[in-house]
């Protein structure tokens, strides 16, 4: 079962794309996802897929050309990063209010500025409210089985929004390591034909796309947006449900890595995940009782799922990889936070920012972490929730 | 083999030490192992000092951080050796592999009292000797295979020449000088006693 292969998570997207053979693809390069437009530019060029690629001038080009496609009823894919989806930024929240699946996939990368080209979460962060499906992935296996899915997911009828597919800049679009991939037809089946109820060249149902929606009418349509975020949340793990029974490979909202009997635990996203759940590992041989969250689903966010995950801690530690310069918390922890004091949780919580603009994070960093959460818990509370990890002069 | 090998790379940009950590990465891979190969970005020029990475391992790998406590360090630039801390972290259990002809004096006291073994190798001779050009990161390559045992000769032979075949199918006139610098390597890199 599967296709035993290595491939850096730039080829594993491309590779998804290739199988999807989505209709349309436009996008404008950007360190550190060029690769993947590139790589599915060649198989254009030597006639592996059908798609039309749609070489534009600029990201806000790309997100537009992508909006008219998926409108007119094509399914639609592109790739930034960082700078990149800032330039979309009017765009993809009207793709989002036009109810348009369309998918993308963002390597995370540092906002500028000053110029940085390396990984943290600002730019994903940034789009966190724009009505997007935001999944994360841990490694290049993560990022391709998400981007296999994120079709069926987002053209959901209960669904129909936008989907970007995460991955950490360079740390995982940039290594090579080992990949199943699913075979070619088993990708097909699982994507399916898109069929869109309506589209916009459909000439037995002429219709008007993003008109002038005023006081009367936009709140009902925003509304209607957030319902179908809320919807996002079934459909996903119904389509991970369907994925697991292709490939074996279970997902859900969130991954719990060694959370049954843990007493402190770190909560954090993309590639991070992966060298918490090592360094729980250690900590584990020592007799330290070590977990991990892993948050796949960023958008919609499980706030009670999460909550009901973090409930028997002791002390918890949610990692966010963007500051929100709001002198309050990062974005992730302050989702966390909300779902704890609504469920009447009162686990002690902290919040670090760290790895901005590539600051690697080391086994040695996450320790540091889980040594300061086993304080926190003999002391039983928290003196200050909002702190930084590896970063000179404040630690 | 331990359970999981850590060796980083030095090289200078326009080198190949990227493409060697890659090819490194492919040749374990084919031999069942997981793997990891990734270089360190930083403003890329030719001539500026770089580093790679590989990890490779008989189990699943989840750790994403650069490599500080490496089992083996590759130096692809011997002018490394005087403006790098080439031994940082490097485990004594583990050793060094460099690309050079200077004498063993000199290399000992270049690497600051390093205890673990120091190998060396006159990659530019072997690569201008069979491919009429300097391409140091295939000595190299064979070099860090002979040094760590990550597979034995033979294998790393077998599937080297299929990666070349892969590689170079647009100049397949290359194969055989890389594949002969291959078997050079693997015979001449020497312990420095």
């Amino acid at each position: 079962m599967g296709i035993r292969e290595r491939l850096s998570g730039n080829e594993a997207i491309a590779t998804a794309m290739k199988q999807i053979n989505p209709d349309v693809v436009a996008a404008f390069p950007i360190t550190p996802s060029t690769e993947i437009p590139q790589y599915f530019s060649t198989f254009v060029n030597n006639g592996t897929v059908d798609t039309e690629f749609v070489a534009v001038e600029s990201e806000h080009s790309a997100m537009s050309a992508c909006i008219g496609s998926e409108a007119a009823g094509a399914r639609t894919m592109t790739a930034t990063s960082a700078n990149g989806l800032s330039l979309m930024w009017e765009m993809i929240y009207i793709a989002s209010s036009l109810r348009l699946p369309i998918v993308m996939s963002l390597v995370n990368r540092a906002v500028s500025g000053p110029l940085n080209i390396h990984n943290d979460h600002s730019d994903a962060m940034g789009a966190r409210d724009s009505g997007w499906i935001q999944l994360f992935s841990e490694n290049n296996q993560e990022a391709y089985d998400n981007f296999i899915m994120a079709n069926r997911i987002a053209e959901h009828e209960d669904v129909l929004l936008p989907l970007m597919v995460c991955q950490d800049g360079f740390i995982t679009s940039h290594s090579i390591e080992n990949i199943e991939l699913i075979e070619d037809d088993k990708v097909k089946n699982f994507v399916g034909k898109y069929e869109p109820k309506h589209y916009l060249l459909n000439d037995k149902e002429p219709m008007a796309i993003g008109p002038l929606d005023l006081q009367a009418y936009l709140f009902e349509h925003k509304r209607q947006q957030a319902e179908a975020m809320k919807n996002a949340k079934k459909v996903i793990l119904e389509v991970s449900k369907d994925f697991e029974k292709m490939t074996g490979r279970k997902y859900g909202l969130f991954e719990e890595y060694k959370m049954e009997d843990a007493e402190v635990a770190i909560v954090c996203m993309n590639s991070t995940a992966g060298t918490a759940k090592f360094t729980a590992d250690k900590l584990r041989s020592n007799g330290i009782k070590a977990g991990v969250v892993k948050i796949r689903v960023f958008r919609p966010f499980p706030t009670t799922e999460v909550a009901e995950a973090l409930k028997n801690l002791k002390a918890v530690a949610i990692l966010d990889k963007s500051d929100s310069l709001n002198a309050a918390g990062g974005a992730l922890y302050e989702d966390v936070v909300a779902g704890l004091y609504q469920g009447k949780l009162n686990v002690p919580a902290v919040n670090y920012i760290y790895g901005i603009g590539g600051r690697d994070t080391k086994p040695d960093d996450l320790e540091k972490v889980y040594n300061d959460l086993l304080e926190i818990a003999k002391a039983g509370k928290v003196e200050n929730p909002y702190r930084y990890l590896g970063v000179r002069g404040d630690n | 083999m331990n359970k999981l090998v850590e060796i980083r790379w030095h090289g200078r940009g326009g080198q190949g030490a990227k493409t060697a950590s890659l090819l490194l990465a492919d040749a374990a891979f084919n031999t069942g192992k997981y793997i990891q190969g990734f270089p360190e970005y930083g403003p890329e020029r030719m001539g500026a000092p770089i580093t790679a990475y590989n990890r490779i391992s008989d189990e699943p790998i989840t750790v994403h951080s650069n490599i500080y406590e490496p089992d083996y360090v590759v130096v692809v630039d011997d002018t490394l050796l005087e403006s790098v801390n080439v031994t940082a972290g490097l485990k004594e259990s583990g050793a060094i592999v460099i690309n050079t002809t200077k004498d063993d004096e000199y290399l000992k006291k270049a690497l600051n009292g390093y205890n673990g073994a120091i190998y060396k190798i006159d990659a530019r001779k072997i690569s201008i000797d069979t491919l009429g050009k300097y391409f140091p990161n295939t000595p190299m390559l064979a070099a860090i295979v002979k040094v760590s045992g990550i597979m034995s000769d033979e294998e790393f032979l077998n599937d080297m020449i299929g990666s070349f075949k892969h590689k170079f199918a647009k100049k397949p006139e290359v194969i055989d000088g890389n594949m002969k610098a291959l078997e050079v390597s693997l015979k001449e890199v020497k312990k420095v006693k």
